[in-house]
């Protein structure tokens, strides 16, 4: 129990410096190591209280995909040094105060929820489904993701194809200047327009050109 | 107890990283790159918040949806950042403060 409250308060403190940082630090390319570093923490504190599955998916996806991602965009717009500071603006710090005070509003009003939730437990009633424990976290929910979700599933695949294709049509840009073989200009090609019968008369060529 | 971690401990980290990722869309001057960094903080807590739900009230269907948002925010990265590079390949800049085209 006691590794489990250090454990807990180590990545949790990691993660929130990390998230910090991920605001605050000059350079971008180290925004980005951050959010690497936070994602990491927090799927060591998935796997610490159970959540195995998602704790390996995070690391697979966020830190393998997504930050790299972000590495790649980053270096590739070239905006990783910037010089001014991150809350600078052209008209000084006048935005400051008041996006501070909205969020202080948005941390108390989400710490009131939980405490209202922790000092009146059944203010919610919990019906839960038991939660087999012979079985590993990965095969339960596979279990329950591939029957009763399986429409959801497959529509976050969907979601996931509608993403890719949009990313390519975005970025996509046509290079004139550039011949390429048009495939569909080839196979629609038809005899009627591409061969023709040409009566030659006695002593006069044939004009190719028309 | 300070050493019993409970539900509480979990959502109260899920606030703090909702609340920092809140603060670096208000306040970030810098780039557009690290307001997509700080939503990505933001679906982080709430995946925080569903899987310390999930775990403590026993039932996986939290955890269920956490693999759903982890999937939208993938594609919510990819989107985000092809229309930055588009942007960028237009506008030449991706500095907050000088996109204001749709300011009139």
């Amino acid at each position: 129990m006691i590794a489990h409250s250090i454990f807990f308060y180590m990545f949790s403190l990691i993660a929130i410096i990390s998230a910090i940082m991920v605001t605050v630090s000059r350079n971008t390319v180290h925004s980005v190591f951050f959010l690497i570093l936070d994602f990491i923490s927090i799927s060591c504190l998935f796997i610490m209280i159970g959540a195995e599955f998602l704790g390996m998916i995070m690391l697979i996806v966020y830190v393998g995909a997504v930050a790299v991602l972000f590495l790649f965009v980053v270096m590739m717009l070239n905006v990783a040094q910037q010089k001014n500071k991150w809350l600078e603006s052209s008209s000084g710090y006048s935005h400051v105060p008041t996006g501070m005070i909205i969020s202080l509003v948005i941390f108390f009003e989400l710490i009131i929820v939980i405490g209202g939730w922790k000092y009146k437990p059944d203010l919610v009633s919990i019906t839960s489904i038991n939660v087999d424990q012979s079985t590993t976290n990965t095969h339960s929910i596979g279990n329950i993701l591939y029957t009763d979700y399986i429409h959801i599933f497959q529509l976050s695949g969907m979601i996931l194809l509608v993403a890719m294709v949009g990313a390519i049509v975005l970025t996509f840009n046509k290079r004139s200047g550039v011949k390429k073989q048009s495939y569909i200009k080839q196979i629609s090609r038809e005899k009627t327009e591409g061969v023709s019968l040409v009566d030659v008369k006695n002593n006069e060529g044939v004009k190719i050109d028309n | 107890m300070i050493t019993d971690i409970g539900l509480g401990h979990y959502l109260t980290l899920g606030a703090i990283i909702f609340t920092i990722g809140v603060i670096g869309i208000f306040l970030n001057r810098k780039n557009i790159i690290v307001i997509l960094m700080s939503i990505e903080l933001i679906l982080l807590s709430v995946n925080i918040n569903l899987v310390s739900f999930s775990i403590f009230l026993n039932d996986l269907n939290g955890q269920i949806f956490t693999l759903f948002i982890l999937t939208v925010a993938a594609a919510e990265a990819a989107i985000g950042l092809a229309i930055i590079v588009t942007y960028y390949r237009n506008a030449g800049t991706i500095r907050v403060e000088e996109i204001d085209s749709l300011k009139g």
